[in-house]
């Protein structure tokens, strides 16, 4: 039903300044749920919108297939501005997306088939082909022997199989999924999450994905918005936006997935346990790999000791920290700190015996990383490490609490 | 009590409340639910969302629910001779039933698919599904439980109604049991006909109750 073909380049969908504005209602003030949103969503990409709860990101997924309408700017999705369409119209656009939820939306009353044919019925397919098309569905999400069953007797994970299978029937190009993992637990989460990576590979699909939680976005994203207030904050490649996180919200989703640096708690166990020069060193793409700084390590005799850290992740990307306990001759080991600073980003902790309490933030020589989006490789330098501050991170506690509970001591168990 | 002449007369009272009830069934299910969707979808936010024609709706079951059925039935009149052409008889009473029903079947309704899921709605929302399709093949289905419950309440609230016929010379059981049984003295006609009211609420509630749980079976 959409009446215009899509172009072949270019963008698949289009936020140009747009904004919902909910009207004041009785005593609630006017809600700015969506505020002057310019972001472009391409073609085949794995799109992730974060943000914490409130702060516009179902709302803006809700724009592009018209579930929302918007108050002011335009969306257009698939070569169709959905501005001022009519609701005939827009029932149409609908129809050609697909769309999966937090808490599945299944229709209790119709079984795993049935609801899986439910577009279909929409879209006016013949019963012979919805059947033989909801068998090939569930045979693509792996329940095929589920398909008489009824949803409450599935599992989450199932359901949100027969989710992805339902939201797959018309063939849609785009795929909406609204917090599609946050009801599930953490194993469940990665297997729907490497099915929507299936999804997205073997059929081409370009899927959006709304979330409050990092380690989906580090999973699946290509690309991410990071949403506050209605507003798009960071935008980019999601390994440059996470590895450069630029606003207090981003370093804080950082933060909750991977808790690499020490706390000052675990700090100060270290230094109990290591006398030695204690250092974090980054590990990423764009700095050093441990490898590399082994071979630093290695070349002024010092010996490294990991006691803490954690490497995992980001858009297929590595991306961590270590702390070494640096042991060796007092001018080597400042020696190899310095040639550290030259290969990646260092925080120098001091010893036990001279502890170097507030380590500022260090940063690599070279030119600062460019503003802009780049698609291609991230820049070398610039990359913050912004989280080092250790004690007074956790005080920029948000409402989800992440911050505070990020500085925990997984590491140290 | 003599049950030979009483008998012929009890199997016509039986017969009567039958006409009314069946027919208040039929018509007040039919309009209850009407309304009751009506209701649901203009309410504030929802699919059809329209604040006059809910207000209106709204006040009219608020006003029309709580009147005592006896004085609803006088009330009514003009309206009923409209109608029916008479404001006494089985045909102008069962025309009051079948308002009184509407009223009270379409809170029902409105209360029972307010307790749906909106995600599920919005999901079919989202698949490009109509207003129209999305009461055929969401509201109803999804609340087909406890819509048949509900219709079980009305049935025996309907049955409760038809017991004053008398008043307006309609007949049926109730009739039966005041004339025959409270204002002869004999109780055991009044027994009787208690005993089959009893015995027909029940067996309602009884199918209704399998029904739902059918319903439910999933």
């Amino acid at each position: 039903m959409s009446a215009t073909a899509a172009p072949t380049t270019g963008p698949i969908i289009s936020f140009r300044d747009a904004s919902k504005v909910f009207p004041a209602r009785g005593r609630r003030p006017e809600v700015r749920a969506v505020d002057g949103v310019t972001l472009d969503v391409r073609a085949g990409e794995i799109f992730g919108v974060i943000g914490y709860s409130g702060a516009g990101k179902s709302t803006l997924v809700r724009l592009i297939n018209a579930l929302e309408t918007t108050t002011g700017g335009s969306v257009v999705v698939d070569g169709t501005d959905l501005t001022g369409l009519s609701e005939a119209r827009l029932r149409g656009v609908r129809a050609g997306i697909g769309m999966i939820f937090q808490q599945f939306n299944l229709l209790s009353a119709r079984t795993v088939a049935g609801n899986v044919a439910y577009p279909l019925e929409v879209a006016g397919w013949p019963r012979e082909k919805r059947r033989a098309r909801v068998a090939e569905l569930l045979d693509f999400v792996g329940i095929g022997d589920k398909a008489d069953v009824h949803p409450a007797q599935l599992s989450g994970g199932q359901k949100q199989r027969v989710g992805i299978a339902r939201a797959l029937a018309t063939s849609p190009r785009i795929l909406l999924a609204d917090e599609a993992t946050s009801a599930l637990d953490p194993e469940t989460t990665q297997d729907v999450l490497a099915l929507l990576r299936r999804v997205n590979r073997e059929l081409g699909i370009t899927v959006v994905v709304i979330t409050h939680e990092m380690d989906v976005v580090r999973s699946i994203c290509d690309r991410v918005a990071v949403m506050e207030h209605g507003k798009v904050v960071e935008l980019g490649d999601a390994y440059q936006v996470f590895s450069r996180p630029k606003q207090p919200v981003t370093r804080r989703f950082v933060a909750t997935a991977l808790k690499d640096r020490p706390s000052a708690e675990v700090l100060e166990r270290l230094r109990a346990r290591h006398s030695g020069r204690i250092v974090t060193v980054g590990v990423d793409e764009v700095a050093g790999s441990s490898a590399v700084i082994t071979r630093v390590l290695r070349e002024r005799g010092v010996d490294g000791t990991v006691v803490f850290g954690g490497i995992t992740e980001v858009a297929e990307r590595p991306y961590g920290s270590l702390t070494l306990e640096l042991v060796g001759d007092a001018a080597a080991v400042d020696g190899a700190v310095a040639a550290l600073r030259g290969v990646t980003d260092v925080v120098d902790l001091g010893t036990a015996a001279r502890p170097l309490e507030d380590p500022s933030v260090v940063r690599r020589g070279g030119p600062v990383g460019a503003e802009e989006d780049t698609a291609g490789a991230p820049r070398r330098g610039a990359r913050v490490v912004g989280v080092a501050d250790y004690g007074t991170f956790a005080s920029g506690g948000g409402p989800a609490g992440g911050p505070t509970g990020m500085i925990e001591e997984d590491g140290d168990r | 009590m003599n049950w030979d002449t009483l008998g012929p007369l009890l199997w016509q009272a039986a017969g009567q409340t039958a006409y009314m009830v069946l027919i208040t069934l039929v018509v007040g299910g039919f309009f209850g639910l009407l309304i009751g969707l009506g209701l649901y979808l203009t309410r504030p936010g929802n699919l059809l969302a329209n604040r006059v024609v809910f207000s209106v709706l709204n006040v009219l079951i608020n006003i029309i629910r709580p009147i005592p059925f006896i004085i609803f039935l006088v009330a009514l009149g003009p309206l009923t001779r409209l109608a029916v052409g008479s404001v006494i008889g089985i045909e102008a009473f069962t025309f009051a039933m079948c308002v009184m029903a509407s009223f009270v079947f379409a809170r029902l309704v409105e209360q029972n698919l307010v307790s749906i899921d909106p995600g599920v709605i919005e999901a079919a929302r989202a698949m490009g599904a109509s207003p129209w399709r999305i009461v055929r093949t969401v509201l109803v289905p999804e609340a087909l439980a406890p819509l048949v419950l509900g219709y079980t309440f009305l049935f025996i609230g309907v049955l409760d109604m038809s017991a004053i016929g008398g008043y307006l010379g309609a007949g049926g059981l109730g009739d039966f049991a005041i004339v025959h049984g409270y204002r002869q003295y004999d109780w055991a006609v009044t027994f009787v006909v208690v005993v089959i009211i009893v015995v027909i609420a029940q067996l309602a509630q009884l199918l209704g109750n399998v029904l739902a749980r059918r319903a439910l079976r999933r």
